[in-house]
Formats: structure tokens, C-alpha cells, sequence
């Protein structure tokens, strides 16, 4: 048991404690979003663009909804328009006229595979059949794919209303940038001016998606009283909630919605697709309908993240010292507005204490599906780039990499540089970890290479609601209203029964609905388990609080001569001699007689999110023969503020570097001249499986947030920012080739290796 | 006074002027100050935006409390795991 700086005792937090949704996970007891099931359920099904880019000129659905087994059929005509501006909606500033294009295309199909129909059917066979029996004449536009393509002035414009906002003045011509947006610090050019050495490098990486092994699902019935139940697999099912209401025009408390268990997400199941579509064909059918997306779908239909070019300049003494960095971000958004340039910008010198620094970022719009949300959005991408370039310059100045960043981290009190100074942060600790490790010594052989890189995220917080009720045995039944997407249950369970002083298997997490709790924004950014923890904190203080004023009631006392500590209310001075201290468990077997049922609900908007930084440590080898990449060894060093439970942290940090690896040598969507996706499935779709990867070796780093009452950071984003740019000084290092594109796939190494005749082992 | 730095693309709203000194004592007063002397700003800080107040970036908190010595930067929301559509 530990003391900690709250004052309270730990047995649980930082420990490896039973997951407790272990046994039904691997019993396959758990229920994912395709597990749903109502009686009387349809099947709905989705008619999508063949398209990457067509007016829609009509839709007829006669044929289809004549179909024996067809119960209903929806088209843009079920969507009422939306104004074209940002409103809030569940926390979040929403365009709408842009989400109900995505879900149902309306004047035109944007991308292959944009949703145009759907139907809703007694089988699979009748709805499919039902989507060929739609007639929709479309007129087939020129299409862009390529971001730089999109930004000329000539290309296929997707929206002649999008005028680049950032720009001054106002452009009269509309165009596929939707934005221009930049950071300033010091002075970039005088910067420059003091540098000795200067690198400069243009940097393009693919669009890579999630990847989450369960694909979309959603089961909704409508009641005719205008109530709606909808169970979906999300990472927000408030925010499902909001967008849902806001598209179909219901009352946000009529909307009921249940996060099922949830396969992956990594940002890709913050959004609405199928969930809408579901409830619109219940309410025109009359029937539940529960729709699953095919994996094909899931490729061309949900976001990726942003493909991108990214040029670099940096500037350093001789030295060391970084004086300058310039960078252009150029982001594909998808076919609307919204790619995550922004944190990209603002992230892509973050890890640095420089003095002069400029980043211009794009947001472009091109034929392509909406990118959403994947780990860190917008982080990798930039990051990579910077790190790639701060490798060349340790080259050039012969300094260690490791050394190098170590003189120029950013530590507590550096000016970020996108404006305000750091507190506390662990850069310094996770480069001084990596340096430690074994690993950074071990021998190479030929056509090996080890590579470093560093990564930052900022963290958020946000509104969060949770509830602890203590039931009549004395358990504890714990309610969260984020989705466990990595570890949420076991990391506030831990914290419930250290803050009650309960044994931990007493405490029963679950994840509620939205009728259940208040508002709660959706897991990402990383806040679920920083978020949640405070507000459990929050929600143990109110029972804490009740049971004392219990027990001075019971013990006529005053409230000073009472405290709750260890799980138990405790008599102070000479009181001790009269009474018994009481139990969590005492009270609960006389909570009606004292009062009622005891509980809290922890309503928060928290605030205080630490930023984590990481250190990326990795060794590959290169198959000159066939340019095939295999990593030999990896190590990852981050910052975690307090693990509350080590091995979900551990695992944040592997699966993020799994990530990173599959989108620095494998993933990428690959387009055809006919602007169509040609690779929409896993078998083509190239990402990293178990063989693929060595155990990734995870170092917790501990540097406390100050903030939080456990010193908890937000950890799942950081982990796949450095990867990137690790893999590719770890190939130049093996190669003696700088790749500048993403993924170093096989094919692309072995024609470098052949145009600099290194192509023979 | 409070030191009051905007980045990014808000300065363009206000004529290129980035740094202002402010007495405003919390967030809320600080966006009723900055929307009386650039009303354009309004309309983005009421869209969202995150507040850096002596390092600690705040999201929302009308009435978090701003000293008189503080700096305190306006930034573009960070929504991390969430995207617009």
C-alpha cells in the first residue's frame, strides 16, 4: 500500500489488476455492435456512389420499394438541409451541412462509395436485391484524388461554395482549400540567418486508416412517440446522441443510445455513418433496423486519416543548437472540409525549444471519403517530417540523435511553439530512458538500422460524468459514460476502491447509456481514463462525505470528531473509546435506516490535461533483394504521468507503435486513374499482424501532472506520433537512403536500392 | 494587467494586432473584452476555442479565474479524437 501526495492510501492504483471485461472477451460473451438483435428486426443495406465524383440528377426508388420484403427505402429526401454553419453539438462546433452530405449525398456523390440509399428489408438477400432495383442517373464529374492536385486552380472544384478561409482578402473564386491557417514565433528568417547548417526536405505520406477490426454497426428501433433506442459501436455514444437528434430533427432526451462493446476505434468511431441511416428506416419502416458495414465499406466509406505533403526547413548551430524551423502542411480533408492540419501545425515543432518558428497548414478537400479522427489526428504526419530532419542534422554535425534532442527538448517553462510555456513534462526523461536501455547499445550487422524519434500530444479533458453507488452488500456499482476503448473500467475501478477503501473485485464497472448519466463528451484525445478518474474522485468525496455525516448522526457527533480514511468512517479522540469505526459494508447494511441508498455522481468539466511526451526506439532490417523491411526491435519510452494500470498503458504504447509501423512501411490507399480505391480489403490493405512485429518493449515514464489528483496523463494519442519518424532514420541508417514517402513499402525500397546499385546483399 | 497573446488565424480578425493587455479577472470577461474591441472575434470565441492561462490550456471554462500578471494565450480547440463530420 502507498502513500500518495492526496494523502489517501493505494493498493489498486498502479497495479496490474483482472481486466473486468476479460473473461467475457475471451469467452466471446462480450457483446459487439453486430451482436445486437430485436425481434422483428430488418436488415438495412446501403446503396453507395460508384462514383468518385457525379451529380446526382435523380434518384427513383419505385422499383425498389415494390420489392416483396422492402419495408422502407431512404434517400436525401428523409434529411431535412442544414444551415451551413458551426453550431455546438455535443462539445463539439459541427458544420451540419457537411454531416448530412456525408451520411446521405445529396446534389452530389463526392467519393466512391458516399452513401446515396438505403434500404431496409426482411433479409440480406431482399435488401441487396432492393439496391439494384434503385435507378439513380448520375452525371459523372472530373475527379481529383491528389492533395497537390486538388490545390491547383484548375482542378475539379467538389463544393463552389468553399472559400479558403485564412486568407486575406477574402478569395473571390471558390476552390478545394478550405483553409490556410499558420503559427508564428520569433522571427524564421533571422532564425535562419544564425543557423550553420541548414536541411531542407519535402515529405509525402499516405491516407491510413484505423483500421479497427470490427466494422460499423448500429441497431435502432423508433417508437411512434417519437422515442428512439439505438445501440452502436462508438467511442461517443453522447455524441452519436447529438448528431442523431440534430439530422432527424428529434428531442436529444427522446434518443436513447447504448455504446456496445466496441472492437477498435482509434479516433475512426467518433463520427456518425450508419447510425442516422438505422434510425431513419425505423421510423419509416416501423420496424427495428440493424445495419453492418461490410470491411469493403468500412474502407471506402468511413475516414481515414489524411494522406499529405509536408515541406520542412530547420536551422542549427554548429553546435546543436535549433534556431529555425519552417514548415508547409498540405492535408487532404477528405470530400469535406476538416482534415486535422490544425493540431498538425500546431504539433509539428512542439517537442523543440527554438526560438524562431513558422508552420503553415492546408485543409483540402478532394474525392476521396472524410478522414476522421485516427490517434493523435494530424500529429504523426507533421512530426514525422521534423523528425526526420532533425536526424539529418545530427548526420551533418556528427552529434548522437539522442543527445541532440536531448540539448534542445523542450522541458518545464519552454515556450511551446505554439505559444504557451510547458509545465512539468517528461522529454527529457523518455530520451535519458531510451539512452539507458540495452537496446541503444546493441550490435548491428549489415543492412540493419536503429532509429529515434520523439512525439508530443497535447491531451484534453472535457465534460465527463460517472456515478458510484454503493449497493446493499457493500459493493460498488460504477457507471462511466465513455466507451473502454483501452482500459477505462480497470483504470476506474481502481480508483473507485482506492478512494472507498473497497477490494477491488467488489467494484462493478460499466459503461451507461445515455438515459443514465449526464453528458459525457466521447473517449479520445486522451481523456477518458484522465477525465474519469477525477470525476470518480469527485464521486467518492460526495459518499465519503454522506457517510460521515451518517455516522455523526448515528454517534451523535460533531463533524470534527469524525473521518473517513481506509475504507471506513473513524471515531477521533476520546469518541474512539465509545464507538467502532464503521465499514463501507457496515453502512450499506443500514443505509435505509440512515438515510437511503448511498451513491455520488461525479459531474466534471475537467480541466489540467498534461501533455505526454514519447521516445520511439527502432530496429529493422532490409531485404536488398526485396526491398522487404523486417522490425528487429522496438522499444517505447513515454511519459504516462501515473500509470493507473500499467499494462493497459503498456498496451497504448504497443499498439500505437504497431500502428505507426504498419503506416510507415505498409498502409495506404491506393487509388486508380478512375479516382477508385484499389486495395479495400485487409488482404490488400497491407497491415502489420502478430508475425509481422517483435514484442514491443514499453518504459513508463512517471513525471506527475500536477493537475490531477493521481497525476494521471492522457496516453493513448502520443504513442503513435514517433514511429514514423523512427522507422525512417532506422532505414536511412540501413540503407544510406533518406526515404521522403510514406509507406516504405517493399516496392518503393527496392527501386531506391536499385537506382543507387545497392540492390545485393 | 493580464498578458493576452492570440495565435494562429484569430489575429487576423483584429487587424493583425495579436497581443493585448487586458484586466479581465476570468475567461468570460477576458472574451466580453476582447468581442467589445474587435467584435469579430466574437463570433470564434463563442465557436470554441482553448485557453492557455500561465501554461495550462483550459476548454470551456467561462469562469476560470485569470490573474492580474498572467499570460494567457487563445489557440485554436484541441478536439484530439474528434474531427468535424
Amino acid at each position: 500500500m502507498a502513500e500518495t501526495t492526496n494523502g489517501h492510501s493505494q493498493s489498486y492504483v498502479g497495479t496490474r489488476t483482472v481486466r473486468p471485461d476479460g473473461h467475457d472477451k475471451v469467452t466471446g460473451r462480450a457483446r459487439f455492435g453486430s451482436d445486437f438483435n430485436l425481434a422483428g428486426q430488418l436488415i438495412g443495406r446501403v446503396l453507395r456512389s460508384p462514383h468518385p465524383h457525379a451529380r446526382i440528377v435523380s434518384i427513383d426508388t419505385s422499383r425498389a420499394e415494390a420489392l416483396p420484403g422492402v419495408k422502407a427505402v431512404i434517400t436525401r429526401d428523409d434529411f431535412g438541409d442544414q444551415p451551413s454553419e458551426f453550431i455546438p453539438a455535443g462539445e463539439m462546433m459541427m458544420n451540419y451541412k457537411d454531416v448530412v452530405r456525408n451520411v446521405m449525398a445529396r446534389e452530389k456523390a463526392l467519393y466512391e462509395g458516399h452513401a446515396v440509399a438505403a434500404v431496409a428489408a426482411t433479409s440480406v438477400a431482399i435488401a441487396r436485391r432492393a439496391l439494384k432495383l434503385i435507378d439513380v442517373t448520375y452525371e459523372v464529374l472530373p475527379h481529383v484524388i491528389d492533395v497537390v492536385e486538388a490545390m491547383r486552380s484548375d482542378a475539379p472544384l467538389l463544393h463552389d461554395d468553399l472559400f479558403t478561409v485564412g486568407v486575406d482578402p477574402k478569395p473571390e473564386k471558390p476552390s478545394n482549400i478550405a483553409k490556410r491557417i499558420e503559427i508564428k514565433q520569433g522571427d524564421v528568417e533571422a532564425g535562419f540567418e544564425k543557423a550553420d547548417v541548414v536541411i531542407e526536405r519535402e515529405f509525402k505520406t499516405a491516407p491510413v486508416h484505423q483500421g479497427y477490426i470490427e466494422p460499423h454497426a448500429a441497431l435502432a428501433t423508433f417508437s411512434e412517440d417519437g422515442s428512439t433506442e439505438l445501440w452502436t459501436t462508438t467511442q461517443g455514444h453522447y455524441i452519436v446522441r447529438a448528431h442523431c437528434a440534430r439530422l432527424l430533427g428529434l428531442d436529444v432526451g427522446k434518443v436513447r443510445v447504448t455504446a456496445t462493446e466496441i472492437g477498435g476505434g482509434f479516433g475512426g468511431k467518433t463520427v456518425v455513418y450508419l447510425e442516422p441511416l438505422a434510425i431513419a428506416l425505423s421510423r419509416k419502416a416501423k420496424r427495428p433496423v440493424k445495419m453492418v458495414m461490410s470491411r469493403e465499406e468500412v474502407f471506402k466509406a468511413s475516414g481515414p486519416t489524411s494522406g499529405a505533403v509536408v515541406r520542412v526547413k530547420m536551422g542549427a548551430t554548429k553546435d546543436g543548437k535549433f534556431v529555425a524551423g519552417f514548415a508547409e502542411l498540405k492535408y487532404q480533408a477528405g470530400a469535406f472540409q476538416g482534415s486535422p492540419v490544425q493540431p498538425g501545425v500546431m504539433c509539428a515543432y512542439a517537442p523543440y525549444d527554438i526560438e524562431h518558428v513558422h508552420v503553415i497548414g492546408y485543409d483540402v478537400v478532394s474525392n476521396r471519403p472524410k478522414v476522421a479522427a485516427y490517434r493523435a489526428p494530424g500529429a504523426p504526419i507533421s512530426e514525422y517530417a521534423v523528425e526526420s530532419v532533425v536526424d539529418e542534422i545530427a548526420k551533418t554535425l556528427d552529434i548522437d540523435p539522442v543527445d541532440l534532442r536531448m540539448q534542445n527538448a523542450a522541458r518545464e517553462g519552454t515556450k511551446a511553439a505554439y505559444g504557451p510555456k510547458f509545465g512539468p513534462i517528461g522529454l527529457e526523461e523518455t530520451l535519458n530512458a531510451i539512452k539507458k536501455t540495452e537496446h541503444w547499445n546493441a550490435p548491428l550487422r549489415k543492412w540493419q538500422g536503429r532509429g529515434v524519434a520523439s512525439g508530443f500530444w497535447f491531451n484534453i479533458g472535457g465534460e465527463t460524468c460517472v456515478s458510484l453507488t454503493v449497493n446493499e452488500d457493500g459493493t460498488v456499482s460504477l457507471m462511466a459514460g465513455t466507451p473502454d476503448i483501452g482500459g477505462l473500467r480497470a483504470s476506474l475501478a481502481a480508483v473507485a476502491a482506492d478512494e472507498l477503501g473497497v477490494p477491488y473485485d467488489k467494484v462493478r464497472p460499466i459503461i451507461g447509456d445515455t438515459a443514465s448519466l449526464g453528458f459525457n463528451f466521447l473517449t479520445g484525445g486522451s481523456r477518458s481514463a484522465f477525465s474519469g478518474s477525477m470525476a470518480i474522485v469527485e464521486a467518492a468525496k460526495q459518499i465519503k462525505a454522506d457517510l460521515c455525516a451518517r455516522a455523526c448522526k448515528l454517534w451523535e457527533a460533531k463533524p470534527d470528531q469524525v473521518e473517513f480514511s481506509d475504507g471506513a468512517v473513524r471515531p477521533l479522540g476520546a469518541l474512539g473509546e465509545k464507538v467502532k469505526p464503521m465499514s463501507v459494508v457496515d453502512f450499506a447494511k443500514v443505509a435505509g435506516k440512515t438515510g437511503g441508498p448511498i451513491g455520488g455522481v461525479g459531474r466534471i468539466n475537467a480541466q489540467g490535461a498534461g501533455p505526454s511526451f514519447g521516445t520511439h526506439l527502432v530496429d529493422l532490417e532490409v531485404d536488398p533483394e526485396t526491398g522487404r523491411t523486417t522490425i528487429l526491435r522496438y522499444t517505447v519510452a513515454q511519459d504516462a504521468g501515473r500509470a493507473l494500470h500499467p499494462a493497459y498503458v503498456e498496451g497504448q504504447f504497443q499498439g500505437g507503435a504497431v500502428q505507426g509501423i504498419g503506416w510507415a512501411l505498409n498502409e495506404e490507399y491506393i487509388y486508380g486513374e478512375d479516382g477508385k480505391l484499389q486495395n479495400a480489403g485487409f488482404l490488400d490493405y497491407r497491415m502489420p499482424v502478430a508475425s509481422d512485429v517483435p514484442m514491443i518493449d514499453a518504459i513508463l515514464v512517471e513525471v506527475a501532472n500536477p493537475k490531477h489528483p493521481y497525476g494521471v496523463r492522457g496516453v493513448g494519442e502520443t504513442p503513435i506520433v514517433p514511429p514514423l519518424g523512427a522507422i525512417a532514420n532506422a532505414m536511412a541508417n540501413a540503407t544510406g537512403i533518406r526515404f521522403t514517402e510514406l509507406p516504405m513499402s517493399p516496392p518503393k525500397v527496392l527501386k531506391a536500392l536499385k537506382d543507387k546499385g545497392l540492390n545485393r546483399a | 494587467m493580464a498578458r493576452v497573446v492570440l495565435v494562429g488565424n484569430l489575429g487576423q480578425l483584429t487587424g493583425g494586432i495579436a497581443e493585448f493587455d487586458l484586466p479581465a479577472t476570468t475567461v468570460k470577461q477576458l472574451y466580453e473584452q476582447l468581442t467589445e474591441l474587435h467584435p469579430a472575434l466574437g463570433h470564434h470565441l463563442d465557436e470554441g476555442i482553448a485557453v492557455a492561462i500561465d501554461g495550462q490550456i483550459f476548454q470551456d471554462a467561462l469562469f476560470e479565474p485569470i490573474g492580474p500578471d498572467s499570460e494567457v494565450f487563445l489557440l485554436p480547440q484541441i478536439a484530439g479524437g474528434s474531427t468535424p463530420v
